[in-house]
This record gives structure tokens, C-alpha cells and sequence, in this order.
């Protein structure tokens, strides 16, 4: 550990980084040092570790320093490890956390896995040895350990050290950003753990869940946006979510709907409405659930299920028949029409198309022509003609 | 005079099995109609299903449409349950088409029969069918098998009795 530099965690110019892992421990020879969880990264030109709440408690040493490493596999308790051994310490080198150890080698421990990749880099960058190649300078700092705070600067020497700490201060607040997201796994484990706990529970039919974890259970389901599946409601009985929903939906939804011929498939729907959302997005069960509530709430908006099974937003004042009897109209001036062309012709789309010619083809006023070609619908001569 | 083929058989969606109700009920209709006016322009009294696929009947060149089999046999079916068909084997590979039933032949025989006077008389199956007497008659060239039936329906209405000749069929009249 003595082989170490304190760094201020800056790449020098020219040197590149080739990967860094989170969650990594020193030890010097066999021994644990206190430096204890960390993210390791390798550049081009050294080897680095960095202390993974205080940023300013970095230290790095150069590769060349390198003689060999191998893997040290993991064991009952122990976190896989690469065992690094060491050349003799350079005479003028510059201070670090150790100033004498008794090992020529160290170890990364790597308590949140990684060993395996990082090993693949670490041969390669031994191997390629870039650092004869390239030349670095060193950026403009002191090489002593790096002060948290304001850099004085002049000049383009300034600017660029200015750069440099906005750089590591966006990279900060990016891990400080992903901390959330860790916190969010946490949650989400104990409710997996929770859930897990419940399906066991009900399996064995032994006792009672507690009411506190069933509440507990329900409300992070709600959250998700399913339904209470204990009691299986559907959207019968609704929840004032769905209402306010459904209201909110019909205000927003009436002029498109309008401009789309009074009729919109329910997904684009969806997406016309997430999108304006823009944040709080809407869960598609909670969508159906809320249209569906359209005709009890006395919305001037109609949930419709068509036989295939597709599902369109229809203004209450669409009338069918008008509808119907547009498209025998045009079918007849045009002799026969496929779904597409008539799509094309109304300015709808395919999918809406299609379910109004076979509307049309249910009451009998269209019959169809199936062939190798396409599927095109003709007026029903077979009722209109003898 | 050629066989004038109605309005439906250049129509498209002839040809393609309507799963409107209403719709197919009267293309089903028209079917019927078609095949047995073809069958008795062309005097055919029996069919092979995989044969009659492809003549002009169910396949027509010209607009590029073919009824396909499975509508070909919901015809058939629709024409057995009016008693105009008939499957010969189990397998619903060929069929005897009467475009007349039986008891309208044995009508036609017997008007005939009546007409002429010869009611006492005894006839050969042959003579009937293919006599020189009979020529002119719409029953010359029916097929024994078709009049062997017709003769049938006549004899359970007593006016008619089928006799075993030497080595045919005779029948006499009342």
C-alpha cells in the first residue's frame, strides 16, 4: 500500500478511462485497510480508488508499477478478490497513505462483484501498455492531496481548471442522483420481500395476515396501479381517482376526438394523453378504468368495444347510422373499397376504417370480397338486387 | 342457346362465403339455383366434387375468383337437406344431383304415359329412357338410376308397378 500517490481523482490529459467499480476494498497484503468501500477505476496510466462518499479521498498508482495479478476466488463470507503484486517503491515518490508496508502486494476486494471484467481490462491495459505510449502532462493542480471548494484561477490555465471542477461536480450530483435509485431498489425489495411473505402466508393457510400488512400490501399496489385484488373489484364501484380521471380526460380529449371524426382507438388515446401529461403519467389499466365510468359520470364521451376486441373513445353525439350510411355511399361511388383505401379516402385510421366497414357488413348494407388480393367490401347487392 | 349465367357470377363476393346471415341466406340461394340450372343445361346427373372445383361452374376465368371448397360443401349440404343431392360414398367425393327431384320425373313420365294413352302398358326402363318414342321428352336421356326412383314415387302412389324382366327393368302403368 506504500506503492500509492494521494491523487486529486482528475484523468491527466491524454489519459483515458477504461473502467471504474463501485463497491471495492483495500487491503494491504492480507490486511484490511481503511479504506473500505470504494469505486477502483483504471485508466490508461494508473490505477485509482476512490473513497465512495468523500470524492477528495482518492489515491492512485501507476501501472507500470504493476508486476502481475491474479484472481482470488470467492469463498463462504468473502467477496472475490484480484490479488495486484507490486514493483519496490520509487525512490522519489510522492506522498501517500502509506508511508512503509511490509507486503509488495495488494488486494481489491470486490464486495459488489465486477472482478471479472475488470480483471479482462486490467490484462489488456498491462498488455497494450499504453502509458509508454501516450505522454500525459499533469492537469493544473497540485499533485498533494485536492482541496474541496472555490479554485482561484487566471487565463485559459483557469478556464480549464474551472472545467474540471464543474466536471466533477456533475459527476457527483449524477451518483448522488442514482443514490435514489438505490434507495428505490431497497423499497422495492422489501416489498418483494413482503409480497413473498403473504403469497407464503396464504399458501399455508396458517394464521391471519395481520391487517397492518395487508394494508400495507394494498397501498403499494395501489400505487402501481393495480386494482385490489383481494376483494377483485372491477371498475363497478370505481375510486374517486377514476373520476377525477374521467372528467379530466373528457375536457382534454374533446376537440382531437372531434377533429378525428368523433372517434379515436383507445390508444391513441393513451399516448395523445401521456404525452400531454408530460410527468404524471397514466397506467393503461387506470385509463380504461376511467372511460369506462364515462357513461355512469353522464360524460358527453362513450367507452365503445367493438366484436374484434378494439376499443375506441366515441363522442356521445357520433351517430352510427350517419356513419354507416357515409361509407355505403362511398363504397358504392367507388364500386368496392379495401380497408386501407377507404382509410384514406375518410382521413381515419386503418384500424377505425376496417371497424366501420364491418359495421356496415353487419346490418347488411356491405358484403365482402376475400381474396388473394385483399379483403374489399362491395355495397350488398345480394339484398338490394332481386 | 348458351348457358346464360346470372348477375351473381360475375359479382366478387359470390365467391366468398358471407358471414353476414341474412347476406348468406341469399347467396347460398343463388348457389343452389346456379348449380342446378348448370347440371340441367349440361344434362348431369352425377358429380366428382374435386372435378366440378375447377370447371367454369365454381371457378370463373374471367374476374380471377374460386369458390373454395369449404363454401363448395356448405352448398352441396344446403342442397342435400332440399333433397336435390345425394352422396354416393361416405367420404363426400361424388354425388348424384337431382335437379329435378324424383317425384317430379315420375310426374313427367306419367303425364306422358297418360298423354299417349299406353296407361296398361308395360315398358322397358330402356325404352323410356333412351326409346325413339321418347325423344322430345324432357325425361329422354334420364339415367336409369334417377328413374328407377321416379318410378319408385309413382308406385307408392299405386299409379305405376316396377316388373323384373328377363334381364331388365320394366314397369307398368295403371
Amino acid at each position: 500500500m506504500d506503492r500509492f500517490v494521494w491523487a486529486s481523482g482528475l484523468l491527466e490529459i491524454n489519459e483515458t478511462l477504461v473502467i471504474q467499480q463501485r463497491g471495492v476494498r483495500l487491503y494491504d497484503g492480507d490486511d484490511k485497510t481503511k479504506f473500505d468501500l470504494g469505486t477502483v477505476l483504471l485508466s490508461t496510466h494508473r490505477l485509482l480508488w476512490r473513497d465512495h462518499k468523500k470524492h477528495d479521498c482518492c489515491i492512485a498508482l501507476p501501472l507500470s508499477q504493476i508486476i502481475f495479478f491474479e484472481e482470488q476466488a470467492a469463498g463462504i463470507g468473502k467477496s472475490a478478490k484480484i490479488v495486484v503484486h507490486l514493483q519496490p517503491v520509487t525512490l522519489n515518490k510522492e506522498p501517500g497513505p502509506y508511508q512503509s508496508s511490509k507486503y509488495s502486494y495488494i488486494k481489491l476486494s470486490f464486495k459488489e462483484h465486477g472482478q471479472i471484467e475488470f480483471y479482462r481490462r486490467l490484462s489488456e491495459e498491462l498488455s497494450q501498455k499504453r502509458w509508454e505510449r501516450i505522454s500525459v502532462s499533469q492537469p493544473m493542480q497540485s499533485p498533494s492531496r485536492s482541496q474541496a471548494g472555490k479554485v482561484k484561477a487566471v487565463g485559459i490555465v483557469g478556464i480549464e481548471r474551472k472545467l474540471e471542477e464543474k466536471r466533477k461536480e456533475t459527476d457527483k450530483n449524477i451518483s448522488e442522483a442514482f443514490e435514489d435509485l438505490s434507495q428505490l431498489m431497497k423499497k422495492a425489495k422489501e416489498m418483494v420481500d413482503l409480497s413473498k411473505l403473504i403469497a407464503n402466508k396464504i399458501k399455508d393457510k396458517q394464521g391471519d395476515i395481520s391487517e397492518d400488512e395487508t394494508i400495507r400490501f394494498k397501498s403499494y399496489l395501489l400505487s402501481m396501479g393495480i386494482a385490489n385484488p383481494v376483494t377483485r373489484e372491477t371498475h363497478g364501484s370505481g375510486t374517486h381517482y377514476h373520476l377525477q380521471l374521467a372528467k379530466q380526460l373528457v375536457e382534454m380529449l374533446q376537440v382531437p376526438v372531434e377533429e378525428q371524426g368523433g372517434m379515436m382507438a383507445l390508444t391513441e388515446v393513451y399516448c395523445l394523453t401521456n404525452r400531454a401529461r408530460g410527468m404524471e403519467l397514466l397506467s393503461p389499466e387506470d385509463l380504461v378504468n376511467a372511460c369506462k365510468m364515462f357513461e355512469a359520470l353522464n360524460l358527453p364521451m362513450r367507452l365503445r368495444i367493438f366484436d374484434s376486441g378494439v376499443m375506441v373513445v366515441q363522442l356521445q353525439s357520433h351517430s352510427e347510422d350517419e356513419m354507416i350510411a357515409s361509407a355505403v355511399e362511398t363504397v358504392s361511388e367507388k364500386g368496392f373499397v379495401s380497408s386501407e383505401e377507404y382509410a384514406k379516402l375518410v382521413g381515419i385510421s386503418v384500424l377505425l376504417a376496417k371497424e366501420r366497414l364491418l359495421l356496415a357488413e353487419k346490418v347488411g348494407h356491405l358484403c365482402r370480397d376475400d381474396s388473394v388480393e385483399s379483403l374489399r367490401f362491395y355495397p350488398n347487392l345480394f339484398l338490394t338486387q332481386d | 342457346m348458351s348457358f346464360e349465367w346470372p348477375w351473381q357470377y360475375n359479382f366478387p363476393p359470390f365467391y366468398t362465403l358471407q358471414p353476414n346471415v341474412n347476406t348468406q341466406r341469399k347467396q347460398l340461394a343463388a348457389w343452389c339455383s346456379l348449380v342446378l340450372s348448370y347440371l340441367r343445361y349440361h344434362k348431369l346427373y352425377t358429380i366428382d366434387v374435386l372435378e366440378v372445383q375447377e370447371s367454369s361452374l365454381f371457378h370463373n376465368k374471367k374476374i380471377q375468383r374460386k369458390l373454395p371448397i369449404e363454401a363448395i360443401q356448405v352448398v352441396f349440404e344446403e342442397l342435400r337437406k332440399k333433397g336435390n343431392l345425394e352422396w354416393i360414398d361416405k367420404n363426400k367425393t361424388r354425388c348424384l344431383i337431382m335437379w329435378r327431384r324424383p317425384e317430379e320425373w315420375g310426374k313427367l313420365v306419367y303425364q306422358w304415359v297418360s298423354k299417349n294413352a299406353m296407361t296398361n302398358s308395360v315398358f322397358t326402363f330402356y325404352e323410356l329412357c333412351n326409346g325413339d318414342d321418347t325423344e322430345g321428352e324432357e325425361f329422354h336421356g334420364l339415367e336409369e338410376w334417377l328413374l328407377l326412383r321416379a318410378l319408385q314415387s309413382l308406385q307408392a302412389e299405386r299409379k305405376a308397378e316396377i316388373i323384373t324382366l328377363n334381364d331388365s327393368k320394366g314397369v307398368k302403368f295403371f
